[in-house]
């Protein structure tokens, strides 16, 4: 079974509840989205990520935050993506909110105060990517030590760490 | 919710407070899980779980490695239930493929995910049993346990670390005389079952510790990212199986124990339904086991048999091509959720079109439902928060990866 190639085009994509949502509430905060393998993506812009969730969540597109995670491009710029996985139960469909962050000083609004379960992650995120989520209620370490230097997730950490 | 946004400096300056630190070495804390208490007397004000003691970095280790070494990876981080890890980790590798898994590779994996349910309640049946102090059952669970671990010796080797699902299909076929000794388990499980809910289900001093116990309303359980069991006990009726069918799941025919009173019992009473639903679905696969092929037809990607390498220059060239160089994967991002014994488990993997991921990040269920657990204790007395860690079923294994 080949793949199908990934729909890229907003037009194709608007019907969907989610982009549809997103685009009515504020065109600008939608940079770009994609249906690939049956999951759809939306680029939304740094700014507006924690409204673009407020909305989601208080129309009742999602009620679930499955997880928050980021990847690092290295050394594309911007080269961090941080992914939202979103839940909705009653549609039974998930959507991944990603926003692009550049390499110095990166910085996201948190959204813990919406779903209290990103606290873990965005600590996580903190932690392994060296990425500061403002308003955060505790952004200290998580899995590594409290004093070790460097973000082992980023590209440019060797496996081995430093020697 | 302030409680699910716990500060960090615990303040026992006041002269009625004092801190206690529980774990990291701890009997009832599952594995290596620090908890810092603040307690009033018996009462605790807040608890702040501290984690990482675990921490090997598998996530950055999968970077380094081609697709198909990840496999015995993902085996490590929720050692309890290594298949369920190895499927989710497969079909979201068989997505960005594209690739088709014949019926029989998937009735085989239903089988023994379901069997993995089982084994990895039973342990979790059997610890709980003995943080409250029943300490018999413990013995029972893992007699039964035993007779899982040769089942999964018997099919991939290996009585833990089994290794079995890997991308495009199954390692080897099952071997003979390998479905009369599940079906013969299966047979017998229904009364074990029986036996463990006579020793608890209507043991007076069981129901003392565990009713009214670390309440989690349904909103809350929510809001806090709980899944699996203990998200159904707080009354959302909500399945992966079911709602959001992966592997051919949609083919059996199961009922999604859920309870409304979302306490330490609840989460019990649901979790032992779950053994006997497994075991349902377990003996469905049995029964309906199609024949067949065990690997999917990708030369690329499927290590060829080794009968035909032995036979076809084609098969050779493949298999040295995939072992020296991996196989490339399309570029592209997926993330694939399936029902663990312990909730959602999810895999975000990003691949750059190489042989190698660019990203694999592992959404662990015992990670995102350990933060409901000062929301349960707080408030509580200490004895209670052995019977929380215990009913949320997390292993430090995949908290910390």
């Amino acid at each position: 079974m080949p793949l199908a190639p990934a729909i890229t085009d907003l037009e194709q994509l608007k019907d969907r509840p989610v982009l549809a949502a997103l685009l009515a509430w504020d065109q600008n905060a939608v940079q770009e989205a994609r249906f690939d393998r049956n999951e759809l993506t939306v680029y939304v812009a740094r700014e507006s990520i924690r409204p673009a969730c407020t909305q989601l969540k208080s129309q009742g597109l999602t009620d679930f935050l499955s997880d928050v995670t980021c990847a690092d491009y290295y050394p594309r710029d911007p080269r961090f993506e941080i992914a939202y996985h979103l839940l909705s139960m009653k549609r039974k469909e998930r959507v991944r909110l990603k926003v692009r962050l550049d390499g110095n000083d990166p910085v996201i609004e948190s959204i813990t105060a919406l779903w209290p379960s990103a606290n873990f992650f965005e600590r996580e995120i903190f932690d392994l990517f060296g990425i500061r989520f403002l308003g955060h209620p505790y952004l200290r370490r998580l899995v590594m030590p409290e004093d070790w230097e460097g973000h082992p997730l980023r590209k440019d950490y060797p496996v081995e760490g430093y020697r | 919710m302030a409680h699910m946004n716990p500060a960090p400096v615990l303040d026992a300056a006041k002269d009625k407070t004092m801190v206690l630190n529980m774990g990291p070495q701890h009997p009832s804390t599952h594995g290596v899980l620090r908890l810092l208490l603040e307690i009033d007397g018996e009462t605790i004000v807040r608890m702040v779980p501290d984690i990482g003691f675990l921490h090997t970095g598998i996530e950055k280790t999968c970077e380094a490695k081609f697709y198909q070494q990840i496999v015995p990876l993902t085996d490590r981080i929720d050692y309890l239930c290594p298949m369920v890890n190895n499927l989710c980790y497969v079909l979201s590798v068989e997505k960005l493929l594209g690739l088709e898994i014949p019926p029989r590779a998937q009735w085989m994996r239903v089988l023994l995910a379901e069997l993995q349910r089982i084994s990895s309640h039973l342990v979790w049946l059997g610890t709980h049993a003995m943080d409250i102090g029943a300490m018999s059952v413990f013995l029972y669970c893992f007699r039964e346990r035993e007779d899982l671990l040769r089942i999964y010796e018997m099919v991939s080797g290996q009585r833990m670390m089994t290794s079995y699902f890997r991308i495009g299909g199954l390692a080897l076929d099952p071997p003979l005389g390998f479905f009369e000794k599940v079906k013969k388990f299966l047979d017998g499980f229904s009364e074990k079952i029986d036996e463990y809910e006579n020793l608890l289900t209507g043991n007076r001093i069981f129901i003392d510790r565990l009713k009214d116990v670390a309440r989690v309303s349904a909103e809350d359980a929510l809001a806090i990212g709980l899944t699996g069991p203990a998200l159904r006990a707080s009354g959302v009726d909500w399945d992966l199986r079911r709602d959001m069918p992966y592997c051919g799941y949609e083919n059996f025919k199961f009922k999604v124990p859920t309870s409304k009173d979302g306490d330490v019992w609840a989460r019990y009473v649901c979790r032992v339904e779950e053994l006997r639903q497994s075991r349902e679905i377990a003996k469905q696969a049995l029964e309906g086991m199609p024949s067949g092929p065990i690997k999917a037809d990708a030369p690329k990607v499927v290590l060829p048999d080794r009968e035909k390498m032995k036979t076809q220059m084609e098969a050779l060239i493949y298999h040295f091509k995939i072992v020296t160089e991996g196989f490339t994967v399309p570029a592209g991002e997926v993330y694939q959720a399936i029902e663990s014994p312990r909730g959602e488990m999810g895999y975000y993997i990003v691949s750059d079109g190489t042989a190698k991921p660019m990203r694999v990040h592992m959404r662990s269920p015992s990670y995102a439902n350990l933060q409901a657990l000062p929301a349960m204790c707080e408030g509580r007395l200490i004895a209670d928060v052995v019977a929380a860690i215990g009913s949320i079923d997390i292993v430090l294994g995949e908290i910390d990866r």
